[in-house]
């Protein structure tokens, strides 16, 4: 019981220890050195200023900072930068090419799918994510599997309308490409 | 966060090496933990990061079944065509659970190693036995709507919220686990713990242990079984009451079969006598409706709850009745 009880006091703070961390930031290679218990969200929105992907609850439970590494969409709140050291990291900035937009970012304008645009780039990134995986065809598997994003807005209609079009659009992508 | 180190482990034998340390724990996905750790539930010293570890694979055993790495994504889980042609109830247990980014991060050893969503459990502010041995039970007497109505005991009445975990225990699973005294098997049935008077614990792993994999047997029910999740939306909730049903059927007439729920108890639930109710009986709304009766008979709601015991019931017959009409393939 003396043990549970200690386990439960305030871990005593230990001199932060700067680790180490490369990743490949939308086809850039960056290196860090980041507190442990910096998130890969934190990592880049803070160290390296790319603020488009963004922090709406940090819990997992909004979508709003979801990012692809190695090609595959998570929520950047709830990994920790350290853990996706010498990985490929895109976020909304990497979507582009040169002044073109993405399709799924000219899909979106198209059907007006946002109203604040907090939860857009997650939502765009999740998309990305999703025709990459290529497990949805209609739109309540759309709706299914873009459940992880929400929009308070409400835009979810012109949202699963922006995604149908982009994938119809989209030629089947290459695993680790967005 | 607080503060805490961090190191990656080099191997298993490294990371249970390194786990002998107090407060230490795994960190994998780490989509409940990180989560738990923002929310100052948890306060671990040290992470060990063993996402990197060469446990990812989902490789035949020599019995005809599945070995489930337990750092196998549960995304890649769920989509293995193995798993959704032999075990497709897991298939469906699994996609019914979270959201496609965190089935991305979140590993199979770590679904089974989730904590509760019990709110008094989140809330440091409450009391919480689980959290805090001996503050009291936030929840007995407070609000109780998504508590268990099976299994608790006066000093915690939270459940566990797996998905993966109700297929796995109604398929019969085993849990690979490597710690300080070697390897050990451990039958799903036993891996959770009821709260009893020591709710803290969830299961029976202890200080060091690592899960390696989990066995699938080779028998998988693909012909007639179904995953229910009953819950308060449509997707990305967790389970009021859940079903994970297989039927092995000769006829009309049934051979053998599993039922575990979920969202009903601190473990995936599963009833001996509920099935054995089954067995060499018709594969009939009736029998199931009888069935589920027996596997309720000690339900007891709480102020909020009490809807889960008619809820179930009438689930596992709906689970069932789906289990028998058609073949379980999945629908991703």
């Amino acid at each position: 019981m003396a043990q549970l009880k200690a386990s439960l006091r305030p871990a005593p703070a230990p001199p932060p220890t700067p680790i180490p961390v490369t990743l490949n930031v939308n086809g850039v290679e960056r290196t860090l050195h980041l507190a442990p218990w910096t998130t890969l969200l934190d990592a880049l929105r803070l160290h390296l200023d790319l603020t488009g992907t963004k922090k709406g609850c940090d819990h997992g439970q909004c979508g709003a900072c979801t990012v692809l590494v190695d090609g595959r969409r998570i929520n950047s709140c709830l990994t920790l930068a350290a853990m996706q050291d010498g990985r490929k990291v895109t976020t909304i900035e990497g979507l582009t090419t040169g002044d073109a937009l993405h399709p799924l970012q000219e899909a979106f304008i198209e059907h007006d799918a946002f109203q604040c645009g907090y939860c857009t780039p997650g939502q765009i990134c999740s998309a990305a994510g999703l025709i990459a995986e290529g497990k949805a065809s209609t739109d309540d598997e759309i709706r299914e599997l873009m459940s992880g994003n929400l929009c308070r807005c409400g835009a979810y209609p012109n949202i699963v309308a922006a995604i149908r079009q982009a994938m119809a659009t989209a030629a089947p992508k290459a695993e680790g490409a967005p | 966060m607080r503060s805490f180190t961090y190191a990656r482990a080099a191997s298993a034998a490294d990371a249970v090496g390194r786990a002998g340390a107090s407060g230490t724990a795994f960190v994998a996905g780490g989509t409940n933990l990180l989560d738990l750790m923002k929310a100052d539930v948890l306060r671990p010293e040290g992470l060990v990061d063993i996402s990197r570890l060469p446990l990812d694979r989902i490789e035949e055993t020599a019995e005809g079944g599945l070995r489930l790495g337990a750092l196998a994504r549960n995304a890649d889980t769920a989509y293995d065509e193995r798993v959704q042609t032999r075990y497709p109830m897991l298939s469906k247990a699994i996609l019914a659970g979270a959201s496609a980014q965190l089935r991305n991060m979140a590993t199979n050893g770590g679904n089974l190693l989730q904590r509760t969503r019990c709110y008094y459990f989140y809330d440091t502010a409450t009391p919480c036995n689980k959290r805090e041995p001996g503050s009291g039970c936030g929840a007995i007497g407070g609000v109780n709507r998504i508590h268990a109505i099976l299994g608790a005991s006066d000093r915690c009445i939270a459940v566990h919220p797996s998905d993966l975990c109700v297929a796995l225990a109604a398929l019969d699973a085993v849990v690979q686990v490597t710690g300080p005294d070697g390897e050990r098997s451990i039958p799903f049935a036993d891996f959770h713990r009821l709260p009893g008077d020591r709710p803290e614990i969830d299961t029976v792993l202890r200080p060091g242990d690592l899960v390696t994999a989990i066995d699938l047997p080779a028998k998988g029910f693909a012909e007639h079984s179904t995953y229910l999740k009953i819950r308060d939306r449509a997707s990305y909730a967790f389970a009021l009451v859940s079903v994970a049903a297989g039927l092995e059927l000769d006829g009309g007439t049934v051979r053998d079969a599993r039922l575990a729920l979920g969202g009903v108890a601190h473990k995936p639930w599963r009833d001996p006598e509920a099935e054995a109710a089954l067995v060499g009986k018709p594969a009939t709304p009736d029998r199931f409706r009888a069935a589920a009766r027996v596997l309720l008979r000690d339900a007891k709601g709480h102020e909020h709850n009490s809807f889960k015991i008619e809820l179930a019931e009438r689930a596992i017959v709906r689970a069932l009745t789906e289990a028998a009409e058609r073949k379980g393939a999945p629908r991703p």
